[in-house]
């Protein structure tokens, strides 16, 4: 199969994976939405199975890119180890005194992006079949959906600094239209807060490329990360200087809020609740990951100096992050509050604790710890989103009192829903107790106090996720729900799971058992790049010292 | 004493110049072709606007040879031909011409039996005091095109006389307009006697050889604040809401883009020639005579106008008065790049105006659209209209997007220009001011299209779409606000080269 797929798309693979998204949009931009209720049912779901399809197809070229990946190679600074690369100049515009402004569009991955990039085209797939819940203006949903898709797999690929900013940028407009308009009942609080909230970091970003570019001529990453390029007197020239800090820290912050790390987050919760499950699976799934994403490609690679001027500060904020994450969660069960998609949300805050106090060891184990808990994060929350979903669409409740005994009337949800649950918890066995564990291993050997602190964050988690499953699972199911869910049995025929919400359901539990039972096939795809970038981090401003 | 060398002298350099003056001789002679036509043919309704379109057209290939000419000076040292003027006369040409097609559409011009005549007639002259504006180096050349221009907008601005606001915009803008120009012109009279030259470049060897500072900043001030009141610049701009409102949507459109080009021209050129060092040949970094520091005066009204122009906006009901405070802030925010006083900042503020012409036409097209059908300018009656008139709230929300700045739209592109200025000069401080309004701006831009996608959603009010003419009109800005989003080259190449101004060597 791979011989096929290599022979239609060529080398370009990329870009295909990238932009097929846009054509399936600009293609369903000329297919008009039905008139009467009749042909709209029949024009909507041409539009959902045409999503699906296109999210397939990208699924599929996401296996084939991790057949023909080759894990020895590095990546992250240097350029002939990047793989699937593609490189076209984009514009070249020349300004007077500052020369050339050249933007080329270049792309391609490593063990860093690689499993992003994985990520992303599943939880797409996942996400588009959880889509069919959707009744309002479906055409202008999905339109939104494969713009959105588009920015998520760009931000991914992109090695230009000034491509991964519109790629980066892209992704907000289609987010707010989504939590906005297919939202909630506080839809529009929450989605102008997400907007703003990521707004102010990003431009905080455009203002440090701009910088980069004067410093070092090129808006290529690659050509930031190597301290020769810098011109002797520019802003961002030189070693630990008060203007280097200011950059990293002005960068740390844009991407700090994606994550979110504590105190940025407080647009997370709001959006969650808000937005609709599919949304709410890609935010959890793939856009919180971009923020993580961005520090290690871009403030480690770029200012190793000040990355480890404020490793220490990291480590902190990350555990930070784990518990005070923990403790919203467990403030759900306060009587009165008691959401279970809150709930969820916050365990994502605390779950990304542990990505920010992996890397922040510099570690192999933790770094590789770190992106490997970005994978599984993205796959379990994604997962727990999804079941929320189910029971929100069935019953149009998700408090933590609503339900109980729901074992006994969806047996096989239930089953799904243990694999999620102990997935978050951390269970061996499955993917979240190997991505832990290595985040563990490393930050205990670099700050091995303030990471018993950070143990404190798995039994808050076992706590908040089992006192969860208890309350809506186990126990006496309340009279309400005590018939069918459907009594007319037009939308749901059995009470358990349907076969589409399975078919989000189980490729993510799938993943989610396989990683947690040979994690090697993903480990080796990112070992060789963490351990280039770590060796990068720690020698790279040794290099340039001796260089000035 | 007259000889005939010296007449003849003057012959030929007349008939010189003459010739370098075909497309300003083609507006006037359209003006006048306008008027006859309109007394002629008084039963053809909008024949002046064909005329004047015609007329525009011509006018845009003679600019074109214009370019042909090396940079010189012509009519003694009255008007500069240069790559400068030329590229925002046809900034102007162009936002000409799209306001009267835009106009032809309108529903609040054509209604009823109004004469429009004189309508397209005024846009012509108002071109043609633009025209010399942005290529005036004499100070009484100056005046005398900004009050050319001044005189038919302010007619323009209450030609729908018969609206109480679009008199009161009118009236307002002539009091404002008045005062401004008088301390202007007061300006123009100290430095005349400061310098006893009325050419920029003789009033320039003057400075170089050094004068009294105190008089030569009174002076500057005020001619400041003359084309600050033109580009509605804070503190300068409490006209702008009232007039913006007021007058109807085409001649607001005209208003925020072409007399701010010319406005901005005219700054760029004034402070190029009067306080820049042109003993340097072909320096792009300007060294800035004398110690008075410019760029602190500018940079305060950059960031007064877009500060004052953003906060306010937030608080507007009105889509007209919003559009007329983000102007200001997109005023300040170009004022960064003429702040820091080079070719960089030169070509920044061209990049920005030429984004911003098209998408803030196109946004003014849609509401000037918008108010036709719903007979509203209220930002809560847009509630729903993503549903009504899902074309145009799509339209409108891009060309929002592209105000507020955001990629991958034009508007984007002229942020990263002007912010490369900006830091190239490593103005942090000014950058920073400048992308925290940023943000501010998006979030009343958001109000709009949250209220046309996300309120009242479910409306059963009637559906509508606009015809086909207004449909091209919509796309010819859409398109572009998005491709130069994505690859601007031409624009960025055409900019570089429109930065040569002739500097009288």
């Amino acid at each position: 199969m791979g011989g096929y797929i290599s022979s239609i798309f060529g080398s370009s693979i990329l870009t295909w994976i990238t932009f097929l998204p846009l054509i399936g949009m600009v293609a369903m931009l000329f297919i008009p939405s039905g008139k009467d209720e009749d042909k709209k049912a029949n024009t909507d779901k041409i539009f959902k199975w045409m999503t699906v399809g296109i999210t397939f197809i990208q699924l599929v070229m996401a296996v084939f890119i991790y057949m023909n990946y080759n894990n020895a190679l590095t990546g992250v600074n240097v350029m002939d180890k990047f793989q699937f690369v593609e490189k076209v100049s984009w514009i070249r515009a020349s300004l007077p005194l500052v020369g050339n402004l050249n933007i080329d569009y270049f792309v391609g991955i490593d063990g860093l992006s690689a499993p992003m990039v994985l990520l992303t085209a599943l939880i797409c797939f996942c996400a588009s079949l959880a889509s069919f819940s959707i009744k309002k203006s479906v055409k202008g949903y999905f339109l939104m959906y494969l713009l959105l898709d588009v920015g998520m797999m760009g931000v991914f690929v992109s090695l230009d600094f000034f491509l991964f900013y519109v790629f980066w940028e892209l992704m907000l407009l289609p987010m707010y239209f989504l939590i906005g308009i297919w939202g909630g009942p506080r839809k529009e609080y929450a989605a102008i807060k997400f907007f703003i909230y990521t707004l102010i970091g990003s431009v905080f970003m455009l203002l440090v490329m701009i910088a980069l570019y004067f410093s070092v001529g090129s808006f290529n990453m690659l050509d930031m990360m190597n301290p020769a390029n810098y011109a002797p007197d520019s802003l961002l020239a030189g070693l630990n200087t008060t203007w280097r800090y200011v950059a990293f820290i002005a960068l740390f912050v844009g991407f700090a809020i994606k994550v979110p790390i504590v105190p940025f987050h407080t647009w997370l919760p709001d959006a969650h609740v808000e937005a609709p499950t599919p949304i709410s699976v890609i935010l959890a799934g793939v856009l919180l990951k971009m923020g993580t994403y961005g520090i290690l490609r871009i403030n480690f690679a770029m200012f190793p100096d000040a990355t480890l001027h404020f490793q220490d500060l990291l480590a902190v904020l990350g555990v930070v992050s784990i518990i005070y994450g923990a403790l919203c969660a467990l403030g759900q069960f306060k009587v009165g509050k008691r959401d279970l998609k809150k709930m969820i949300a916050y365990s994502s805050v605390s779950h990304m604790g542990y990505v920010i106090l992996g890397m922040s060891s510099l570690r192999p184990e933790g770094m590789v710890g770190a992106v490997m808990q970005m994978f599984n994060h993205g796959t379990i929350t994604a997962m727990l989103f999804l079941i929320v979903g189910v029971i929100y669409e069935r019953s149009h409740k998700r408090g933590l009192d609503d339900f109980g005994g729901l074992a006994n009337k969806m047996p096989i949800f239930m089953g799904i829903t243990a694999i999620a649950f102990f997935g978050a918890i951390g269970l061996p066995g499955l993917s979240g107790f190997i991505s832990e564990s290595l985040v563990f291993l490393g930050a205990f050997k670099a700050y091995p106090i303030i990471t018993m602190f950070a143990g404190l964050g798995i039994i808050l988690g076992a706590g908040y996720m089992l006192w969860a499953l208890q309350k809506v699972f186990f126990g006496k199911l309340p009279d309400v729900w005590s018939g069918p869910w459907d009594p007319t049995k037009k939308l749901y025929k059995h009470d358990d799971v349907n076969a589409l919400e399975l078919g989000a359901l189980i490729p993510l539990a799938v993943a989610v058992i396989l990683f947690g039972i040979m994690p090697n096939p993903l480990i080796n795809m990112m070992s060789a790049t963490l351990n280039h970038l770590i060796e990068f981090v720690q020698t790279s401003p040794a290099l340039f010292s001796s260089l000035m | 004493m007259i000889t005939s060398e010296s007449i003849n002298a003057l012959i030929s350099a007349v008939t010189q110049s003459v010739t370098q003056f075909l497309p300003e001789t083609a507006l006037i002679v359209t003006f006048i072709i306008a008027i006859l036509f309109d007394i002629i043919f008084k039963k053809t309704k909008n024949i002046t606007a064909y005329v004047s379109i015609a007329g525009f057209v011509i006018t845009g290939i003679l600019l074109l040879f214009q370019g042909s000419y090396a940079s010189n000076s012509i009519f003694s040292k009255m008007l500069s031909i240069d790559a400068f003027g030329q590229f925002f006369k046809f900034i102007i040409l162009g936002s000409g011409i799209f306001v009267m097609l835009m106009s032809l559409l309108s529903k609040e011009l054509n209604d009823g039996d109004r004469k429009v005549g004189e309508y397209y007639t005024l846009i012509v002259g108002m071109t043609i005091g633009m025209f010399i504006m942005v290529s005036a180096t004499n100070l009484i050349m100056i005046y005398l095109a900004l009050e050319t221009m001044s005189i038919s907008s302010y007619i323009l601005a209450g030609y729908t006389k018969e609206a109480k606001r679009a008199s009161e915009a009118s009236l307002k803008y002539v009091i404002y307009g008045a005062t401004s120009s008088a301390i202007m012109i007061y300006g123009m009279s100290l430095l005349f006697g400061l310098t006893g030259s009325l050419n920029l470049d003789e009033i320039n060897l003057v400075i170089q050889s050094g004068v009294d500072l105190a008089p030569l900043l009174i002076a500057g001030l005020m001619i400041v604040v003359g084309i600050g009141y033109k580009i509605s610049a804070v503190p300068f701009h409490f006209w702008t809401p009232d007039v913006y409102e007021g007058a109807p949507v085409t001649i607001t459109a005209l208003l925020s883009v072409a007399s701010k080009a010319a406005g901005f021209a005219l700054l760029i050129r004034f402070f190029r020639l009067t306080f820049a060092n042109s003993s340097l040949v072909a320096d792009p970094s300007w060294s800035v005579l004398t110690s008075i520091d410019w760029k602190m005066i500018i940079a305060l009204l950059s960031v007064l106008s877009m500060t004052v122009g953003n906060l306010t906006a937030i608080w507007q009901t009105n889509i007209k008065r919003m559009l007329a405070y983000s102007s200001i802030s997109h005023a300040g925010f170009m004022l960064m790049g003429v702040v820091v006083m080079n070719d960089i900042g030169v070509a920044a503020v061209m990049m920005y105006f030429f984004v911003y012409i098209i998408m803030n036409l196109g946004a003014f097209l849609i509401v000037m659209f918008v108010a036709d059908k719903t007979g509203s300018e209220e930002i809560d009656d847009y509630s729903g209209l993503g549903y009504r008139s899902p074309f145009l709230a799509v339209c409108l929300s891009i060309f929002l997007i592209s105000l507020a700045g955001l990629p991958p739209t034009a508007g984007f592109t002229g942020k990263l220009y002007v912010f490369t200025a900006v830091l190239n000069s490593n103005y942090v401080w000014l950058a920073v001011v400048g992308i925290i309004n940023s943000v501010i701006g998006l979030f009343y831009y958001a109000k709009v299209f949250r209220n046309m996608f996300m309120r009242n959603t479910d409306t059963t009010e009637s559906k509508f779409t606009v015809s086909r003419a207004g449909i091209a009109l919509v796309l010819l800005t859409v398109i572009p606000t998005v491709l130069f989003g994505v690859w601007w080259s031409p624009i960025a190449a055409w900019a570089k080269h429109s930065v040569a101004m002739f500097l009288f060597k």
